[in-house]
């Protein structure tokens, strides 16, 4: 038994380190999306964002012992998802209208 | 039958309501005949009340049938009020009424309108009914208003005519501000009694004794309202203006009943003038000035209605006068005879403009002349209808309009002499005006459309009721009516002849009308209004006094027609004043119409063009100024809104540091 709780102890490194990874990527995220114009490499950094802030409700819900922050990450997934659906629909219809080199800036067109 | 008394309105309304909804499909004459049905039947269950009612016990002639309530937090309820005074209105309302509508069907024969001539005339006869029949102030309000309003319909029925839009206008306006004073007067009536109906206000009053100014206050505000309806100085001045309207309106509504209104309502409200003598005296000296002051102008009018008109309110001021000096009765059998009369001499007018039909100017007495040659039945009732203007016995005006110079004899001495002068000028100006139209030279002949000799022919053509008559433009001489339009003439003439008989003085006995009034009172309050008119003068005076009026009548009259058969033009009798009626219409343009209209053109063009229209532009230019600028934010590159988050986001967040570090 009693090792088994050290085990545990020394497995369970404290939040410290799993919040810093999830800044980390959270940045890589906004930055991309800032810098990038490629709109399907923006499309992977939204990705990363949210698996960055998913990754930070794990770790609070475990911290916690808060069974709601991974009940939240169900629906990020979920939203995620549905998501991806639309964003890809709008990128491909983008990039059917402009055959060749459609950016993120191309979509300005849309605007008021 | 007495508990079918509702049916009395309800006739009338149905007609309405019936010609409203198929009037135009069933057209004409149908839409005309059943209208006149209608009023008929009214007149009919008048009838079977009134023989009810005189068979009853003295005590037992008043009651009120309550329908329904009405707004019962007022404590008012659509109840009708049968007594004598009320049936009295009834019968000569409906009667008249009748006797107008079947005119009205040959007067309007192949108007476009016919049938909403109907509807209105329906609405209208509704309406006077519950304004007389009605048990409290409200009610008697809504009647009120709804001969107001068919009398605004019917002055401006040829609306196409400008001048007839312009005349309903005038009436409506005019008639507004003596509504303000009834309506004001019945809000200080609730005030004071927490009622309005008629015999609990008069008994709460009399018990109670409000302070004598609001009892004043309240006969005054009533009075301003009379005033207006029945066209008394200073509100006379649509009375004239009306006459732009269907001549059956004419007589129907501006000389037979609804102008009648105001006296009926000075009477009902008698006992509350017997509190304040003072009142009393204004509208007697109110009364006089008008009956004076009209006469006059009648004397120079060329228009054959206008002179009918300004006899009308003539008239009315006597009858004022006569409630002012307190001959309630005399009163009400002017109102009764002067109804038939006038509305005689105004259809008789209507038959000589429906002869005329197709001259030019066919309203211009100066354009008529003889015209008894060719309309002798209209002639000859007209000549009826004058004579009993004029006062001459055995006819009803004589009767009647002595009833009132005695009252006013027995108040006020110079008030009697006002009366006579005005008989005087009465019995002169109807004299002139037949002489214009039925005697003398035909002038319409020299007039510009002149005709063939040949087609000159006095009344060759009278033609069966009901024909091509009025489309025609005959370049003829005038025709007489139709049968339809004739006899109504007749009928009216007989009442002419003979009303006066209802009420006259040589004993008690014969003294009907004044017996009928009388009984039916409700102990306690009406009492005061009718009871006890001492005649104080000696029978010898009396007769002394008629023979007086009696002879202004004659006087009149020889005047008249002596200086009228010398010819049309007498320039010199009609002065310019006069002509213009005192110029009162030129002084109300100046001091009331044009500042009026100034006032409303600032409203129109500055405050609401320039004020109100500027700040609802003002804001739409603020509004699109700022989104002009603002949308310049959104260029619709993806990455700066994305910039514009992380940037939101850092904000946050430093935010959020700097508070917990702090």
């Amino acid at each position: 038994m009693n090792t088994a709780m050290v085990l545990s102890a020394v497995a369970k490194p404290g939040t410290g380190p799993y919040l810093a990874v999830s800044a980390v990527l959270f940045t890589l995220g906004a930055v991309g999306i800032l810098l990038k114009r490629n709109v399907l490499v923006m499309f992977m950094c939204v990705e990363l964002m949210l698996n960055a802030a998913n990754l930070a409700l794990v770790t609070f819900a475990r911290s916690l012992d808060d069974i709601g922050g991974q009940f939240a990450v169900f629906f990020t997934l979920v939203v995620a998802a549905a998501e991806v659906v639309v964003g890809l629909g709008i990128i491909v219809s983008i990039f059917r209208r402009r055959k060749s080199g459609a950016t993120a800036d191309s979509a300005s067109l849309l605007k008021g | 039958m007495l508990d079918l008394v509702w049916l009395i309105p309800a006739f009338p309304l149905v007609g309405f309501c019936v010609l409203l909804l198929v009037g135009k499909r069933i057209g004409e004459p149908l839409s005309g005949y059943l209208a006149t049905a209608m009023v008929g039947a009214s007149f009919v269950v008048a009838c079977l009340v009134f023989v009810d009612l005189v068979n009853k016990n003295e005590s037992d002639r008043a009651f009120t049938r309550v329908l329904f309530s009405w707004i019962p937090s007022l404590g008012v309820d659509v109840a009708l009020l049968v007594n004598p005074l009320s049936i009295t209105m009834v019968l000569f309302v409906t009667g008249i009424a009748t006797l107008i509508h079947l005119f009205a069907i040959g007067y309007m024969h192949g108007d476009p309108s016919f049938s909403r001539f109907f509807t209105y005339l329906n609405l209208f006869v509704f309406s006077m009914l519950m304004l007389v029949l009605a048990d409290n102030f409200l009610l008697m309000f809504l009647g009120w208003e709804g001969v107001g309003t068919c009398s605004y319909l019917l002055i401006s029925f040829w609306f196409e005519r400008d001048s007839a839009a312009t005349a309903g206008k005038k009436a409506f306006v005019t008639n507004r501000i003596g509504d303000f004073g009834l309506m004001t007067a019945m809000f200080l009536i609730f005030h004071q009694t927490g009622s309005l109906q008629y015999h609990a206000v008069f008994r709460a009053i009399e018990e109670n004794r409000p302070a004598q100014s609001t009892v004043v206050a309240i006969c005054l505000l009533l009075f301003l309202g009379a005033c207006g309806k029945s066209a008394q100085l200073p509100l006379y001045v649509w009375l004239p203006d009306a006459m732009e309207g269907p001549t059956p309106v004419s007589a129907l509504i501006h000389a037979a009943t609804m102008v009648t209104a105001g006296v009926y309502l000075m009477v009902r409200i008698h006992p509350l003038l017997e509190l304040t003598p003072g009142v009393l005296q204004i509208i007697a000296w109110t009364g006089g000035a008008t009956a004076l002051y009209a006469a006059t102008i009648a004397t120079a009018q060329d228009d054959i209605k206008r002179v009918l008109a300004y006899s009308t309110i003539s008239q009315l001021g006597y009858m004022f006068l006569a409630v002012g000096v307190g001959a309630n009765i005399a009163a009400i059998f002017h109102m009764v005879t002067h109804a038939f009369f006038k509305a005689l001499m105004f259809l008789g007018a209507g038959s000589v403009i429906h002869g005329m039909h197709g001259h030019d100017d066919p309203q211009n007495m100066k354009r008529m002349g003889n015209i008894r040659k060719w309309m002798p039945v209209t002639a000859g009732t007209f000549l009826v209808g004058w004579l009993a203007i004029a006062g001459v016995p055995p006819f009803s005006g004589f009767w009647s309009k002595d009833e009132i110079l005695l009252g006013a004899y027995e108040t006020s001495k110079p008030l009697w002499i006002v009366g006579l002068v005005t008989a005087l000028l009465t019995a002169y100006y109807m004299t002139r005006q037949i002489v214009l139209v039925f005697f003398g030279k035909e002038r319409f002949l020299d007039a510009g459309d002149a005709q063939p000799a040949d087609h000159v022919q006095p009344a060759d053509h009278a033609q069966p009721a009901g024909n091509e008559v009025h489309r025609e433009p005959h370049a003829r001489g005038p025709h007489e009516s139709p049968m339809l339009m004739v006899l109504p003439l007749v009928a009216l003439a007989g009442l002419a002849l003979v009303g006066g008989l209802i009420n006259t003085p040589f004993s008690t006995r014969f003294e009907f009308l004044a017996k009928w009034l009388e009984s039916g009172l409700i102990p306690g309050t009406e009492i005061h209004a009718f009871a006890g008119e001492p005649h104080l003068v000696a029978g010898s005076t009396k007769i002394i006094l008629a023979a007086i009026a009696v002879a202004c009548g004659l006087a009149g009259i020889g005047l008249g027609w002596k200086i009228w058969n010398r010819g049309a033009d007498q320039p010199e009798l009609e002065v310019p004043l006069l002509k213009r009626a005192y110029g009162v219409d030129e002084l109300v343009n100046v001091v009331i119409v044009k500042p009026g209209r100034a006032l409303s053109d600032f409203a129109a063009v500055v405050f609401d063009r320039k004020i109100i229209d500027g700040l609802v532009n003002g804001l739409g230019t603020v509004v699109q100024a700022v989104g002009g600028t603002v949308r310049k934010v959104q260029t619709g590159y993806v990455r700066q809104y994305a910039l514009g988050l992380v940037g939101g986001l850092v904000l946050m967040v430093g935010y959020v540091l700097v508070r917990t570090a702090l």
